[in-house]
């Protein structure tokens, strides 16, 4: 059975993101929208991962190394301004989706080993990343025409 | 003079008036309120004996009593409540009694300025709109109409709103437009959409005269709309008073006039409206009956709300889950239940869905489109409900749905543009979001009409910093040198009401026309001209190169804007100058069908939700995410109403450490807003000279201040120095006005909006109080 390390990924996508969002919330202080609600989904991903715990010694996590490295690969240092705002929303998204389609395989695990707990566990934490994605692409949408056609 | 039901006394002192008693479904009794003279006491000098009244309606606040205004000698000397209005049967509020005095200040702005050097100086009007439409076109070739934010108001004409809308997003085609409406009724607008589909007023003023029981959430009625509460206080003097439930920090007039004053602490509005929620569901005060039939999401709703029982929501909000289960009670027997909200909901926490649940509780209760039924999404301004349905707010005109392609073609037809002309793409830039471009360089040119953000916005630092800055290149249209106006690189001088031509739109939907009286002063010209002015000047053309602005005075705007209308939930197409004149306020819509207008929305219980018809998809309360078009489909909701739930969270800024005060910001009844007309009106301006800070009896007694102390109120970003008042207010809560730019309350607030309004949150910054030594 490969759940774990499925799990591992999961527990994993979710710290990244996790940290991703305060990075994000840091930089971006002079955007109050942007800092209130990264320093929210932030919470929320912390609480998914933190959920998971009793399911990783249910079914021993395989917990991947280095994440800290993997970290940096969103935040290679700020980028400010409107375009670095657009580029920054857009990585969070893409973390975002990596973490929806890890959740959705892990609830479709879940399913197959006929853990109900688990795939309410991960399906609370599902309708929470749908939400994160649905904010990450309006506000993307909002930023794109000024900072890619009118920006200097 | 009280024997004829003319000047029953000092309006100053009593900012209410003589009681005039009426019992449930009569008539408001009429009562005359009339002020012609300096205001001082004594007999009306013989120059101010008035040669002709010119029918208006008053501009200081979103109730807009109709009036008349008083002439001699090609000026105003006072004014006159129409007996026959039917918002006001006569009566003024102070502000509209002595506002008016403002006028004839002798700082009018009488000539174009601009700024040569560093110094604003006197030019001519070619010249200033030269320098204008040179960097307007400059712009506009190398940049697009992206580098434009124009920021209006909540106080000029539908014609002008019209105007600049049409300039905006057809002329120039940018986003960025938005108005002050922004920091004051952009939550009313998006609860009302959320819930119902569309934004538009619900409930009528004569709603007031049926119910027996008013709920005023954060809404204090006897400061910000005098005249409504004394329709309120009438009632309740009369026989059948209705019971008057009250949810406010502060122990305002309203409240203690309340049967039940539910001291809710800022910020919490949505646990308290949860939990009154809990008990409508808990002790079958719901008509499921009519929610089945006309609502979608009451399932939701019922599952997040029994979460909040009473005593939950009292450890959040610090009001009793006793008086809790009271007010549920109250509202849950009411037979014909009027709701109400203003700032106290739109400029805290969790704006818009709070107000959404103010909805709701008409909805579970099916207590909407009935005589005494119903809600009053307030405004806060006299012509808010322009901005918004004439689309200076950025939305699209007429409620159209800017996601909509059907809509978005409706205007590109209207104004024979290529629809990619019409800014569709995204959510309209909102007011925040427009200075913040401005602060990071995009936005390169900033046209600011009729409003005072350097005294208005929050954490006023950085707006100066804003307009202080070689960019953006600032026009300022106003009639007086605000403090935004110092900031300027050109001024704009403006006639004010009374000097110009034009229509508004009240909180109840009212439609007055109100006329020209007077000359502006000096070189002074209507918001209309400047606007058209500068349409000419750019020479602005649709696809066939006429003249994409084909309108050049009020009138032809008006029936421009009708026909923008017509179809929409905001239909004007039935109202023309020449019935305003005749009828005096109509509330729209006014059609062909409905010539007399439309006392109340909905009727039939059927609402604009149907995705063809709806303004919007809605958004997710907790984030403003959108909802997509397919999202909105999938709900189903074919006419009925959305009961929206939401789950409380904490506010941007909790007290604590350092900073622990809460600090609400608002109102006296004597000024508005920033006080460029209410401070150049002596009896105003006498009767509330300077702000202060309201604090309770025991942060008083805790920080060694005593009544009248001069205290320093510092947060984060800013301290103001004012005179302490010890009132009843919420221990931990402090309260300043933010009238006045001297001791400007926004010094201390901090930049954080409504995730689904964009409203700016006023009333939650934490703050320490000193006495000064």
């Amino acid at each position: 059975m490969h759940l774990a390390s499925y799990l591992g990924l999961l527990h994993l996508a979710e710290l990244k993101l996790a940290r991703a969002y305060l990075a994000v919330a840091e930089a971006h202080g002079d955007e109050p929208d942007v800092e209130t609600l990264c320093r929210r989904f932030a919470d929320q991903c912390t609480a998914h991962a933190d959920a998971l715990a009793p399911f990783a010694d249910r079914y021993g996590e395989d917990q991947p190394e280095e994440p800290e490295r993997l970290h940096s690969e969103l935040f290679g240092g700020t980028r400010g301004g409107g375009l670095g705002l657009l580029r920054d929303l857009h990585d969070l998204y893409l973390m975002a989706t990596e973490c929806e389609v890890t959740g959705t395989l892990v609830a479709q695990a879940a399913q197959g080993a006929r853990d109900a707990d688990l795939l309410a566990t991960v399906e609370r934490a599902q309708k929470e990343a749908a939400g994160q994605l649905s904010w990450l692409r309006t506000r993307m949408k909002q930023a794109a025409p000024q900072a890619l056609v009118v920006a200097d | 003079m009280a024997e004829d039901g003319r000047r029953d006394g000092d309006r100053i002192a009593d900012p209410w008036g003589r009681r005039t008693p009426y019992g449930t479904g009569q008539t408001w009794p009429v009562r005359v309120d009339e002020q012609v003279g300096d205001g001082a006491g004594g007999p009306v000098a013989a120059e101010d004996q008035v040669e002709r009244w010119v029918p208006s309606a008053c501009v200081l606040c979103s109730n807009g009593c109709g009036l008349d205004i008083g002439v001699a000698g090609g000026r105003i000397v006072g004014v006159r409540g129409r007996a026959g209005d039917r918002v006001n049967h006569g009566r003024l509020g102070p502000k509209g009694l002595y506002g008016w005095q403002a006028n004839s200040s002798p700082d009018r702005l009488t000539r174009p300025l601009v700024r040569e050097h560093g110094e604003l100086v006197e030019t001519g009007w070619d010249q200033a709109m030269d320098r204008i439409v040179e960097r307007s076109r400059r712009l506009l070739e190398s940049k697009g109409g992206g580098a434009f934010g124009f920021y209006t108001s909540g106080q000029l004409f539908a014609e002008e709103y019209y105007t600049l809308a049409v300039i905006g997003k057809a002329g120039l085609g940018t986003p960025h437009m938005d108005g002050n409406t922004r920091l004051c009724t952009a939550t009313a607008a998006q609860s009302l959409k959320e819930s119902f589909g569309s934004d538009g007023q619900p409930a009528s003023y004569t709603d007031v005269d049926h119910a027996d029981t008013l709920f005023l959430v954060g809404h204090n009625v006897a400061a910000t709309q005098t005249v409504l509460w004394s329709r309120m206080l009438d009632r309740r003097r009369g026989a059948g008073p209705p019971a008057l439930v009250v949810a406010d920090p502060r122990p305002t007039p309203t409240a203690r006039e309340a049967d039940l004053h539910l001291a809710v602490r800022g910020g919490t509005n949505l646990a308290l409206l949860n939990a009154i929620q809990h008990e409508l569901f808990a002790n079958g005060w719901v008509d499921r009956d009519w929610v089945a039939a006309h609502t979608v999401g009451a399932e939701e709703l019922e599952r997040l709300v029994a979460g909040w029982p009473p005593e939950r929501a009292a450890e959040v909000c610090g009001v009793d889950a006793g008086q809790i289960r009271e007010a549920a009670r109250i509202l849950g027997s009411a037979e014909r239940l009027l709701s109400t909200v203003l700032q106290g909901v739109y400029q805290s926490n969790q704006a818009t869905a709070a107000a959404c649940q103010v909805n709701n509780l008409n909805l579970l209760r099916g207590m909407i489109g009935r005589p005494g039924c119903g809600v009053l999404q307030m405004n806060g301004q006299p012509t808010a409900e322009n901005t918004r349905e004439c689309g200076a707010d950025g939305d699209l005109p007429g409620f159209r749905n800017w996601h909509n392609p059907a809509h978005v073609d409706e205007l590109a037809g209207l104004w024979n543009v290529d629809r990619m002309t019409i800014p569709h793409w995204a959510p309209p830039t909102h007011a925040m979001q427009i200075w913040r471009y401005a602060e990071q360089g995009s936005i390169k040119l900033l046209w600011i009409s009729a409003t005072n953000p350097a005294v208005t916005l929050p954490e006023l630092a950085r707006v100066r910093a804003i307009l202080e800055a070689e960019e953006p290149f600032v026009v300022v249209q106003d009639a007086f040198l605000t403090e935004t106006a110092r900031l300027a690189d050109v001024v704009l001088p403006a006639a004010l009401w009374g000097e110009k031509t034009g229509t508004f739109t009240n909180a109840d939907r009212t439609v007055h026309l109100s006329e020209r009286a007077v000359d502006p002063p000096g070189e002074a010209r209507a918001d209309l001209d400047i606007f058209l002015d500068y349409a000419r000047r750019m020479g602005f053309t649709d696809r066939d190169g006429r003249p994409l602005i084909g309108w050049d005075d009020p009138e032809g705007a008006f029936e421009a804007w009708k026909a923008c209308s017509k179809g929409r939930p905001c239909d004007y197409s039935g109202l023309s100058y020449d019935r305003l004149r005749d009828a005096g306020g109509i509330q729209w819509p006014c059609t062909d069908d409905a010539p007399d207008g439309t006392e109340r929305l909905y009727t039939d219980a059927t609402f604009p939700t149907d995705p063809r018809e709806c303004e919007d998809y809605g958004h997710d309360l907790a984030t403003g995410a959108e909802q997509t078009p397919e999202e909105y489909r999938a709900k189903q909701p074919g006419g009925r109403a959305f009961l929206r739930a939401a789950d409380h969270q904490p506010g941007p800024e909790e007290p604590g450490g350092d900073y622990p005060l809460l600090l609400t910001t608002g109102r006296t009844v004597y000024h508005f807003h920033t006080r460029t007309k209410t401070g150049r009106a002596p009896r105003l301006q006498e009767a509330a000279p300077e702000a202060w800070v309201e604090l309770s009896a025991d942060d008083a007694a805790r920080l060694g201040v005593a009544d009248g102390d001069q205290v320093r109120v510092e947060s984060r970003r800013g301290a103001i120095r004012v005179p302490a008042r010890i009132t009843g207010i919420d221990p931990g809560t402090v309260f300043v006005p933010f009238h006045y730019a001297d001791q400007a309350a926004n010094e201390l607030t901090l930049t954080a909006w409504d995730p689904v309004s964009k409203q700016p949150v006023f009333k939650t910054a934490a703050v320490r109080v000193a006495r000064e030594g």
